[in-house]
């Protein structure tokens, strides 16, 4: 710890803590536009500058540590001064310099009323202009379908360059010319290539970058924000959904240190328009081969019939991959009062199942665990696609260094150096067979492209085989870490949401002539063959709802309170930010309803009462935001599992990033996302 | 005056041959073995016993420089970087000595990087300096084949010595922004702390000094410090390479002891002021970054860091430019601005977007094309501008304009009244509409 005198306050600060760091631990606030906690030091705005006793010159607090800071001559402490009129005119200063080129065209200007410009303008800057020139004009630059600029409202802090380089790790961004002609853009105007890009609108502190799909529709102080979680992917990201009336109009990140920090991907951030489309508003009924509108009660009428002349044994639900907790344990429950065996919440058809201890289906040494890990083993997975902002972690965490990342898999850039091995299940067993220790903390990546496949049991044991030769399983450290795709899945398996004794799996569910009734919840990722009867409960007119005889318009993740459990088996709440449309409902609301027509009625009438169920029934639900750590005991027996190994090599399950689920797949601005990257695929980069 | 026997610079004219026979007939590369076995810390002692102050503007003592470089450490080796990217104008003393005198610097080189546990050496050389990017690469040529410097020379020191081009930026010029610009990357000033002495080039300690300072190493060494703090006032020892350029009859550039009275310079070498001492208008006496100072304060001051940074203008390079009464001094600085608002790297802020407002009103009053008031706001920005960059660019940028306002404001306030008092016939152009 090193003390220090700001503003007359003494504080007591670590070492390698900055001026700014300090002065902000003082309670003084430093103005910055450069600055930002998660990327490299540029120290070029200037903004942040501040009065060094002994220094000649003021110096830049956020680039200034305060163990460079010398004591005074008789040994006093380094003395940090914030408000001084040097200080105040070297503000001013920087504040007129950066104004005598920027656009005064705050009304039309989208980062209006959030913009850090405007408001250390006001708070920092004169009122007057003394510049009597011609501003500069620059450019606007295409850098692709998610993020708009205007270029000559760029102060060049370069934080969007850092981001790309940094975060990102495609290095997309940079600035061409010098001086007063430099100019950000991307290399001849390509489209940006990040999975992570949008997050460098947010990063803009002016109006020079903005999100390209929310152009001139609302000022920020007339949304309704609410906090609540992305269920894009099985990270969990911390989100806020700004919405107007019935309509979400954008969701930015929040901060969430444990989870995304304070990044998302685009698809978290820009299937937003998803929301509207493609919605279902009303119940269906098939009728001659057609989908008809009907009541609910019509609806709910056919399925009772149906149900009724069904065996149980010929009865089947599988839940979808966005569903909350909460829609699972009431389908659950309503399943287990009419006496279904078949229920399944794993439509991808992986292998993980609850009877070997939660250890073995979450990820257990946590997202922030990677920063801890010394080195890394991915298999069968491609985190950049499957979750792109945990792939960012591991880059933070490679960029450290000394941190050895092997694959086996795809061989797919990741944004990091790795280590290729191979494709498949030979290479998996061959390192399963002869693993050493190394290190302290190494992490075992398994995706589900390892664990969806026909073998997947036998490839799971491999790789908890692994994970023990290396010694990532032990005391205090399991390095075991399933990555999951799906939002709900966690969920689904600390629920026990798997077919019961004797019962079917949702592959087998969906095979020709399984099933008289079959319930879809939320579940289109699944091809259910002719024949059986089937209900689809969802909220948007996807692959579900086209093969669907009833369907039940149910409500997106924004339009419901709910639980999500993430990849890590964290639980985290979900919020509701708008209303579904139409007719539809929430989705516990529609099975409670429906569970008194079937004449198994569930005991409960309020979202709260049904969530006091579930906490009764698993206490860990009620704990938010923590991880209930998994037991390792049932990993052991896990391992043993033989079986053979089938030699494809193992695949993504995710062959297109931007059309994962039904939302996404609603979505203009997604379609457009992977037009664009397919066509990147395709086409070598001209010009070169 | 300096005696001919006293020069450092035997060759800075190109008299005599600039391989390396001829640089051995001049005494170069003699007992350079000897040199080293006294030992770092003999080498250091007497550099800084020398009083060589840094020759490429600031000053910087160059003895208390080296000693800065940490004890050498396998894992993390040392550099030598010599600034060969002399871009200032009016400066043309390192361009002399590469073409000339190539070897004097590498022999400076590998003497610096002994005294600092240095085993590589980079010259970055400006782009522009064609024929003296190929002397050098010429002169080490015969350095590697003579086995002066290599892994295995004669003078028991393991040492490469490579010479890097420049692509023409001004900023380069800066330490920091000549090291990125050395690894490869955009040439931009790093922040300092850390000094590169700590983290330099690729993260390691390393050395920036300027041609002139490393080239006149071997020879203090061999004539001894007290031999070259003997020339100059106390705190500005030494010889120094002044380049005259301007409205002098003989332009050149001339070693000097330092300290020499600018009178006694433009007498004895250039042929006095055209026109006369009394046509004698202004001096930048150190590269267009310094502000200029009038004719009655310059012509009896000795040409040393201290008076000139008392007469609040500065050494710099030693880059003389003389204006007689002809010049159009606010014309003159006006073109100085358009310089620093070329070769601004675009990093900070004020520097930025000060340069080019600067460049815009300087010159509108040039043609007088501006109100009094202006002055006073120019000089503001100029203060803003100053000590609030990364690196001295912005710096440089403002002390012309502050030395014309401190020495010059009657004649542009007389521009001004003249173009009031005489409208141009023609509507004003605006640029760019």
């Amino acid at each position: 710890m090193t003390k220090i005198v700001v503003d007359g306050v003494e504080v007591d600060v670590p070492a390698d803590y900055t001026l700014l760091q300090a002065c902000e631990a003082a309670g003084a606030e430093i103005p910055r536009f450069c600055f930002h906690e998660r990327l490299s030091i540029a120290g070029n705005c200037r903004m942040c500058l501040v009065e060094l006793k002994g220094a000649p010159k003021p110096v830049a607090s956020c680039a200034w540590g305060v163990k460079d800071c010398r004591p005074g001559p008789n040994g006093e402490l380094p003395t940090v001064v914030t408000k001084s009129p040097m200080v105040k005119k070297a503000r001013n200063g920087v504040m007129e310099f950066l104004l005598i080129n920027h656009p005064l065209d705050c009304p039309i200007c989208d980062q209006g009323g959030e913009c850090d410009l405007q408001d250390q303008a006001m708070a920092f800057g004169v009122a007057g202009s003394r510049f009597h020139e011609n501003k500069r004009a620059v450019e606007d630059k295409y850098i692709g379908p998610l993020v708009r600029t205007s270029m000559n409202r760029c102060i060049h802090c370069t934080r969007c360059v850092r981001f790309t380089a940094e975060v990102a790790g495609t290095g997309d961004m940079g600035a061409i010319g010098r001086g007063e002609d430099m100019e950000i853009t991307t290399y001849l105007e390509t489209s940006l290539g990040s999975e992570l890009q949008a997050n460098i609108a947010d990063l803009c502190p002016v109006g020079a970058l903005l999100p390209k799909p929310y152009p001139f529709k609302a000022r920020p102080w007339e949304l309704t924000k609410t906090e609540t979680v992305d269920v894009m992917d099985a990270l969990g990201s911390a989100i806020r959904v700004d919405s107007r009336g019935k309509e979400v109009v954008r969701i930015l990140p929040r901060v969430n240190d444990a989870v995304n920090e304070e990044w998302i991907s685009d698809k978290t951030r820009h299937m937003a328009d998803g929301l509207k489309s493609q919605r279902l508003d009303r119940p269906y009924v098939r009728r001659n081969g057609r989908l008809a509108p009907a009541t609910w009660g019509e609806a709910f009428a056919a399925i009772a019939t149906k149900v009724k002349a069904a065996k149980l044994e010929r009865i089947g639900a599988i839940a979808g991959d966005l569903v909350a907790v909460e829609e699972m344990f009431a389908l659950q429950q309503l399943l287990a009062k009419l006496g279904v065996k078949n229920l399944d919440c794993r439509q991808d058809g992986t292998v993980l199942h609850p009877r070997f201890g939660r250890a073995s289906y979450i990820f257990n040494p946590t997202v922030a665990g990677i920063e801890e890990a010394d080195s890394l083993w991915i298999i069968g997975s491609n985190p950049r696609k499957e979750s792109p902002v945990l792939n960012a972690r591991i880059r933070k965490r490679w960029l450290r260094g000394n941190f050895p990342i092997n694959v086996i898999g795809e061989h797919a850039d990741l944004t990091y150096a790795t280590t290729y091995h191979g494709a498949g299940t030979d290479t998996l067993s061959d390192f399963a067979g002869r693993a050493e220790v190394t290190g302290e903390r190494p992490l075992v990546l398994v995706g589900q492209g390892a664990l969806t496949r026909g073998d997947g049991a036998a490839v799971l044991a491999q790789v908890v085989k692994l994970a023990q030769g290396l010694g990532a399983i032990k005391e205090g450290w399991n390095g075991l870490a399933v990555l999951h795709t799906a939002a709900a899945r966690v969920g689904g398996l600390d629920l026990g949401f798997v077919p019961g004794e004797g019962g079917l799996t949702a592959h087998q569910m969906a095979a020709a002539g399984a099933l008289d009734v079959l319930f879809l919840l939320g579940a289109d990722e699944i091809d259910v063959a002719p024949g059986a009867f089937v209900v689809y409960q969802g909220s948007h007119g996807d692959r579900g709802a086209h093969r669907a005889d009833v369907i039940l318009p149910g409500s997106a993740y924004t339009e419901k309170p709910g639980l999500y459990v993430n990849t890590e088996g964290r639980v985290q709440r979900g919020d509701r930010a708008a209303f579904p449309p139409g007719d539809a409902r929430e989705d516990w609301a529609i099975l409670r309803a429906l569970s008194d027509v079937l004449g198994a009625k569930l005991p409960f009438d309020s979202h709260r009462a049904l969530r006091e169920a579930l906490v009764a029934a698993h206490p860990h639900f009620g704990e938010l935001d923590a991880i209930a750590a998994g037991e390792t005991s049932g990993l052991g027996e896990l391992a043993e599992i033989g079986g053979t190994l089938d030699k494809a090599p193992f695949v993504s399950p995710i062959s297109d990033f931007y059309l994962t689920n039904p939302i996404a797949r609603a979505s203009a601005v997604m379609a457009e996302c992977s037009a664009l990257h397919a066509n990147r695929l395709r086409q070598p980069l001209a010009a070169e | 005056m300096l005696e001919d026997k006293d020069r450092i610079f035997q060759n800075l004219y190109g008299f005599g041959d600039w391989r390396l026979e001829g640089a051995r007939s001049r005494g170069l590369w003699d007992g350079t073995k000897g040199l080293i076995e006294k030992g770092k810390d003999w080498i250091i002692n007497e550099m800084k016993a020398s009083g060589l102050r840094g020759r490429g503007g600031a000053g910087f003592p160059t003895g208390l420089k080296w000693s800065f470089m940490p004890k050498p450490d396998a894992a993390r080796p040392s550099y030598l970087v010599v600034n060969a990217d002399e871009s200032e104008p009016g400066t043309c003393k390192d361009r002399e000595i590469m073409r000339n005198d190539p070897h004097m610097l590498i022999e400076g080189c590998l003497i610096a990087s002994f005294a600092m546990g240095a085993h590589a050496c980079y010259i970055y050389i400006r782009g522009e300096y064609v024929l003296e990017a190929d002397r050098l690469d010429a002169a080490i040529e015969e350095a590697y084949e003579a086995n002066l410097v290599g892994p295995t020379n004669v003078h028991g020191y393991p040492f490469h010595i490579y010479v890097h081009r420049g692509a023409g930026a001004y900023i380069c010029g800066e330490e920091t922004a000549l090291l990125e610009s050395l690894e490869g990357k955009k040439g931009m000033p790093r922040l300092k702390p850390p000094f590169p002495a700590n983290m330099g080039l690729y993260g390691n300690p390393t050395t920036v000094n300027n041609v002139e300072s490393i080239a006149v190493a071997p020879t203090i060494l061999r004539r001894g410090a007290a031999w070259f703090a003997g020339f100059g006032a106390k705190n500005n020892s030494g010889t120094k390479l002044f380049c005259i350029s301007g409205h002098v009859n003989k332009p050149c550039n001339v070693e000097e002891a330092m300290s020499v009275p600018f009178r006694e310079l433009i007498d004895r070498h250039c042929g006095g002021i055209r026109g006369g001492w009394d046509n004698l208008l202004a001096v930048i006496p150190g590269g267009s970054s310094v502000p200029c100072v009038p004719a009655d304060q310059i012509i009896d001051a000795p040409m040393d860091f201290d008076t000139l940074r008392n007469l609040k203008s500065g050494l710099g390079t030693a880059a003389v430019i003389v204006m007689d009464k002809s010049t159009d001094i606010v014309r003159a600085i006006a073109r100085i601005s358009y310089f620093y608002k070329h070769e601004s790297c675009g990093q900070c802020t004020p520097c930025r977007e000060g340069t080019g407002w600067m460049w815009r009103v300087m010159n509108r009053m040039a043609e007088g094309r501006a109100q009094k008031r202006e002055i006073d706001m120019l000089l503001e920005v100029t203060t803003q501008i100053e000590g609030h960059t990364i690196c001295a660019l912005g710096d440089a940028a403002a002390w012309p304009v502050q030395g014309l306002i401190r020495h010059f404001r009657p004649e542009i306030e007389k521009r001004i009244d003249s173009y009031m008092a005489n409208p141009h016939p023609e509507p004003i152009r605006v640029a760019a509409e």
